[in-house]
């Protein structure tokens, strides 16, 4: 008999360092503030922790932030592939690993100088490794080199089919920014953004232009995950974890999967929506907010279509009716998203999830939430979440 | 002393890729061709993934395409490339989907579905890539 992860574990802690453009600190000292945070907001010691989980693209070592915040034996180590695509998959190995008993209490986190030290838009270079060097070798000479040049290329073709504009793309990113101006830890705290503005600002691989990009960010977030019935002892209410799950399918190539029938959807989306739904019960009626992944603007309308809140062609029409705002159907990155608040690399849009089922938000919803949805990395392989109130 | 890299980022060239490259050397754009149930696969791979044949070979494709999608890209702008850069997916007429660069036009004149044709560009330096212009275009 499997074992369901559903309810069986909870996100009982998160913490950020301050989000800047310049930490001035190394990336270790990040992970090890964001790990220590985490573990005080869930009132343990690190000496607790006996397990970590974070992305590969990750510099700093399990080993070393272990070290760095006193934690002492750890019975689980474990690292996911694939940039953003790996936020949620980090509490997908979490949960797993509470779950069947290897660990107690794993922490999940992501530190990055993504602004001062390795920027994703200073693009690929070719030192990469095996088979996924062959991967870029198809798109690096043609200079296809920055996360918004592949997205773009899916952009174009979905907006095309379905007549979305960039004042769509718009809208989404003025939702976000309107969401960030209340959250003093945000990019765009204080910073209003208008139509106007957005579409004036210049295009940097069409149809996307500068707001529709997240922000290249210094910081780090960690995630403590444990179980639902130990989090019910500690100091915060918990996330529970009704469902979470990866998602990798057909034709999947990082960021490029181009060679599909059609690129006007999201299938590894669409298969992670069926895998939440089906591990939590729960349908898209269910969920009051989102934490949708935002590398891109045009990644939030796409995936209103992939996880069932409209039919394909329709997420326009749901951004128009203001469905994101605080008071729409669907509030969604509250804190701002990688868009407004930073990037460090869906990390932090998980936290925001842990914030709405708390009702601590900057931007609670003016309504009960029960259910919040959540995503990892789009044009990846990649994954989802769902969180929801202790019962 | 830094080197100034002012060319275009070559491919990375392995036992799976390289005879596209090989091929694009000698003027032709290739397509892989499964040997156990013939069907064309691109980007190439060792094993083919419907009937799980490691026999291949190669056919030279016609060049001649339609855009299924393409952007432009602008900023930021990086060494060995000109810009605006229009890159577009090109529906082959033989099956296969290309990746390519779109050359002798402006962004203005990009669109979805028009009928595109290849040609091989060689750079000053030698290397030599299938890009595509508009069919029609002399």
């Amino acid at each position: 008999m499997p074992i369901s992860l559903k309810n069986e574990t909870a996100i009982a802690g998160i913490g950020l360092t301050e989000f800047s453009k310049h930490s001035g600190v190394s990336e270790l000292s990040l992970a090890a503030q964001c790990v220590k945070a985490a573990c005080d907001d869930a009132g343990i010691s690190p000496a607790e922790i006996d397990g970590f989980v974070t992305y590969t693209l990750d510099s700093t070592d399990e080993i070393e932030v272990a070290r760095a915040v006193g934690a002492a034996d750890l019975s689980f180590f474990s690292r996911i592939n694939y940039g953003g695509g790996a936020a949620v998959g980090t509490i997908a190995q979490a949960a797993m690993a509470v779950a069947t008993g290897q660990a107690t209490t794993v922490v999940c986190y992501r530190a990055m100088n993504g602004r001062s030290g390795k920027r994703m838009g200073q693009g690929v270079s070719g030192e990469i490794t095996s088979s996924d060097l062959i991967h870029w070798s198809w798109y690096m000479p043609y200079g296809m080199l920055i996360p918004g040049s592949w997205i773009a290329m899916i952009a174009n073709k979905y907006m095309h089919k379905y007549g979305v504009t960039r004042e769509d793309l718009g809208r989404v990113a003025i939702s976000q920014r309107n969401h960030a101006l209340r959250n003093s830890r945000a990019y765009g705290y204080g910073k209003p953004l208008t139509m106007e503005t957005y579409l004036q600002s210049k295009l940097i691989a069409e149809p996307l232009c500068l707001y529709d990009f997240c922000q290249e960010t210094d910081g780090g977030c960690a995630i403590l995950v444990t179980s639902a019935e130990r989090a019910r002892d500690l100091k915060q209410k918990p996330a529970v974890i009704r469902a979470v799950t990866q998602a990798s399918t057909r034709g999947q190539e990082q960021m490029t999967s181009y060679y599909r029938d059609e690129l006007v959807s999201l299938p590894e989306m669409e298969m992670a929506a069926r895998r939440v739904y089906a591990m939590a019960n729960l349908g898209p009626d269910d969920i009051d907010a989102a934490c949708l992944y935002d590398a891109f603007s045009s990644e939030i309308i796409m995936q209103l279509e992939s996880f069932g809140f409209c039919e394909p062609g329709e997420g326009k029409h749901l951004v128009r009716e203001g469905a994101l705002d605080i008071d729409g159907r669907l509030p969604n990155n509250t804190h701002g998203g990688l868009i407004s608040e930073g990037y460090i690399h869906g990390m932090n849009n998980i936290a925001e999830g842990v914030r709405l089922i708390r009702g601590t938000s900057t931007g609670q919803p003016p309504k009960a939430v029960n259910h919040v949805l959540v995503s990892s990395g789009v044009g990846v392989p990649t994954g989802a979440m769902i969180l929801g109130q202790a019962q | 002393m830094t080197t100034l890299v002012t060319t275009r980022i070559k491919p990375p060239m392995g036992l799976d890729n390289a005879w596209w490259w090989q091929m694009a050397d000698e003027g032709k754009l290739g397509i892989q061709r499964c040997l156990g149930c013939h069907t064309l696969r691109h980007p190439p791979r060792p094993m083919c993934g419907d009937c799980h044949s490691l026999e291949w070979d190669t056919v030279e494709a016609s060049g001649r395409g339609v855009i299924c999608s393409y952007t432009v890209l602008r900023h930021p702008q990086f060494p060995g490339y000109e810009y605006p850069l229009i890159i577009v997916l090109v529906d082959l007429e033989e099956g296969t989907r290309v990746t390519s660069q779109l050359v002798g036009c402006t962004p203005e004149q990009v669109d979805f579905d028009l009928p595109v044709q290849m040609l091989i560009q060689q750079d000053p330096d030698g290397f030599k890539l299938p890009v595509f212009q508009l069919a029609g275009v002399a």
